[in-house]
């Protein structure tokens, strides 16, 4: 099959491709944007950086307001095996670190890194470049990329270390390069393959060796003759033949991964599963620069080229953006909108989402700036109510029954919707697009899947909470036991009386037995005839005194004097 | 006759035998049932279904004592997928509990905080941080917002506030049948 790649071009590799159930052939509305070659955008006075612009944990900010950065610095490292860095796109001083609007469906706000660019584009040190990739061990080649804070640039945004990352048991035979780009309007990565095709080979070639591949199948859709024959050129330029061009049908949404591996290989990615299950990995043509520059150049991933198009916008193009520039800018430099602008959209006409407004930052996963004109993009009609003609079911790439899903998630059913196999959805817009009715099926389907991913987060911090009064409640109880046990011994010393312990005070015995000594020695002399000596020989006024006081006694105690008497 | 009484009776004595030793070998302890209504209850053991806990008021629901309709923090959802679980007639929410809240967590207001430990003891998943007379702080991740630090408060310093809305906890609103698209929404927003 390798052989087959080496053929003279620009012809068409002969290669046998599939087909994939469903989709849709739409007008691809590519020339508008193809006109011009991609030029560098102009350096952006401020730049804002999300510390979240991947699928995983946001970064950690590893400078802090004040700082002067160069391009190419490190700014916020990965959070957790899940996560990518993020690079300043230029050289600069870190303005402020904290909540600004992002590209979002929500159109929340989130922590960014604001950067005031110094002008100078002045470039960090870097690490090594590294041209002799195939001599270097895969493991140091995968932590290189996710140095390089390098995310799948097609739109999902996966960081692509993760990706890279073998499991023992999925041996990986084939790599795929994704050049389908089969959304209409935009052309970014047709774009790269035409004008950068030996960085997209170069790239090509490091993710073979990184993941142990055999051979590496680039799928381009056959509405981009150009890019496929400057990849042939590419190809046969590096003299590897184990990269063949497969030319695939235009049919949208062929660029979904599932579907291009499908319309390569034949083969089906399992339900739930990933593609390395099959023994193939999945990349982005772009993605696949980006990490041509990280290893043969040590450049980080600090821009990317981004389609600017629709009839909202003056003069359509490709625009080389650092992450971080407003997407305001960025539409200046195409000539601004044009009156017939009716809103901004981030993504493709199928699959993106409305801006609030264009002020917001580009970030890795921002392919295309889209401003389309009310013909372009009428506002649909008010749904009707399905009416079970089953076109969805026809058109579902993934082979799914939307109207099902559509009544469950309806009826806010969420077990059963997954039933139906909900998060196999691409939400690629196919079905919402051939319904009669125009129902946002789509919509439904997207509100199910998070109502269920926070349904599921629920759970886990409901088990997390019970751990944790379990624990709490095992922990007073050890402690009451302890407490009862340390009273219990306590009062059973107390209780037991020493053995020769006298039963009473010591000090009253000692009074006691002294008294009872004094009366015994009186008693004594008293039967000698011994008396005081004191009471003897008194004078008369004595005497007096003595009676007085003795009357006084007698009045005050007459029971103990009689006694002692 | 006699045959047939003869097989029966040692059929029986066998078959009581074998339940009898399964009985003992197979023993599973404690109520599965509670353990089954407990892992649906969302454990914030707020105590406002006037049990002491998730857990106690599981085993009266798996015992027959009381309403399935009591779990405040987890309204009509849990008392649906309860009814679900036991095979009863969903019930109405409960008056006293009616009323579906946001969720809240706990922030102590550190500077009217004098370090008394009393919330600490009253927190049922131990999600506050602190030691006599010194400030005491709220584990966020941890806070179920059962609310019950609240009373044992003496300075009142402990406010409950509603989650803050990220990028990460996001949902996607339920489709305006009236107004369908996306972009047609964020238009009107």
């Amino acid at each position: 099959m390798d052989q087959a790649a080496r053929q003279e071009m620009p012809q068409v590799t002969p290669r046998r491709v599939w087909a994939f159930h469903g989709g849709l052939h739409l007008p691809d509305h590519k020339r508008e944007s193809t006109g011009r070659p991609v030029r560098p955008a102009e350096l952006p006075a401020r730049l804002w950086l999300p510390l979240q612009q991947h699928i995983g944990e946001p970064a950690q900010p590893v400078v802090s307001v004040g700082d002067t950065v160069r391009k190419g610095q490190l700014l916020a490292r990965p959070k957790g095996a899940i996560s990518a860095g993020i690079h300043a796109p230029t050289s600069g001083t870190v303005v402020a670190i904290g909540p600004h609007a992002i590209p979002h469906p929500s159109g929340l706000r989130a922590d960014c890194i604001e950067l005031a660019s110094d002008g100078r584009d002045a470039w960090a040190e870097l690490p090594e470049p590294w041209p002799d990739f195939e001599a270097r061990d895969p493991v140091e080649l995968r932590e290189r990329v996710r140095w390089a804070g390098i995310v799948g640039l097609g739109g999902a945004a996966f960081p692509s270390s993760v990706k890279l990352s073998p499991k023992a048991d999925l041996p990986v035979h084939t790599l795929v390069l994704n050049g389908a780009e089969c959304e209409p309007y935009i052309t970014c990565d047709d774009m790269l393959m035409r004008e950068h095709a030996d960085r997209v080979i170069e790239g090509a070639r490091i993710l073979r060796h990184v993941v142990g591949a055999r051979a590496v199948l680039v799928g381009i859709e056959d509405n981009k003759p150009e890019a496929i024959g400057a990849m042939q050129q590419a190809i046969a330029a590096s003299g590897d033949a184990r990269i063949a061009v497969v030319v695939v049908p235009t049919k949208y949404p062929s660029g979904g991964e599932r579907q291009l591996i499908r319309v390569l290989t034949g083969a089906e990615v399992p339900s739930n599963g990933i593609p390395a299950q099959i023994g193939i990995v999945c990349q982005n043509v772009a993605t696949a620069a980006a990490v041509a520059d990280a290893v043969v150049r040590g450049r980080p991933l600090i821009s990317r080229i981004v389609t600017l198009t629709g009839e909202g916008i003056a003069q359509p193009c490709n625009l080389e953006v650092l992450i971080g520039t407003p997407a305001r800018d960025l539409i200046a430099q195409a000539g601004g909108y044009t009156p017939r602008v009716a809103k901004l959209i981030l993504g493709g006409p199928m699959m993106g989402f409305a801006l609030p407004h264009d002020d917001v930052p580009i970030t890795k996963a921002a392919n295309c700036l889209l401003a389309p004109s009310r013909a372009e993009s009428p506002t649909p009609p008010a749904p009707l109510p399905c009416i079970r003609c089953g076109r969805c079911a026809e058109a579902c790439p993934v082979e799914l029954l939307p109207q099902q899903m559509y009544w469950w998630a309806r009826a806010k059913d969420l077990d059963k919707t997954q039933d139906y196999n909900l998060f196999d959805c691409i939400e690629c817009g196919c079905c919402a697009h051939v319904c009669p009715s125009h129902i946002p099926l789509v919509q439904y389907y997207r509100y199910a899947k998070t109502e269920a991913w926070a349904k599921e987060q629920e759970k886990r911090k409901a088990e997390q909470a019970r751990q944790r009064h379990e624990m709490r409640v095992a922990r007073l109880e050890r402690l009451e036991s302890e407490r009862k046990a340390k009273l219990r011994k306590k009062k059973e010393e107390l209780e037991t009386p020493p053995a020769d312990a006298p039963a009473e005070d010591p000090k009253k015995a000692a009074i006691q037995a002294a008294l009872e000594r004094a009366a015994a020695k009186k008693a004594a002399l008293a039967a000698q005839g011994v008396a005081p000596r004191n009471t003897g020989e008194l004078t008369p006024a004595q005497q007096r005194q003595v009676e007085a006081a003795d009357a006084r006694r007698q009045a005050t105690a007459p029971a103990a004097r009689d006694d002692e008497d | 006759m006699l045959v047939a009484i003869g097989i029966f009776t040692l059929l029986a004595a066998l078959f009581g035998l074998l339940l009898g030793y399964s009985a003992r070998r197979f023993h599973v302890e404690g109520d599965p049932i509670a353990e089954q209504i407990d892992h649906l209850l969302p454990q914030s053991q707020c105590g406002q279904c006037g049990y002491a806990g998730c857990r106690p008021y599981a085993e009266a629901i798996a015992a027959g004592e009381v309403e399935i309709n009591k779990c405040a923090p987890g309204g009509e959802a849990v008392m649906l997928a309860l009814a679900d679980l036991l095979g009863r007639d969903p019930v109405p929410l409960d008056a006293a509990i009616a009323g579906e809240k946001p969720k809240l967590v706990a922030v102590i207001d550190e500077v009217r905080c004098i370090g008394c430990t009393l919330c600490l003891q009253a927190c049922p998943v131990d999600a506050i941080l602190g030691a006599a007379k010194h400030m005491h702080t709220v584990i966020a991740s941890e806070c179920t917002g059962c609310e019950l630090c609240l009373p044992p408060c003496p300075v009142e310093c402990i406010a409950m506030l509603p989650l803050p809305q990220t990028q990460r906890t996001w949902k996607w609103p339920y489709p305006d049948t009236a107004r369908p698209a996306i972009a047609t929404q964020q238009e009107a927003a």
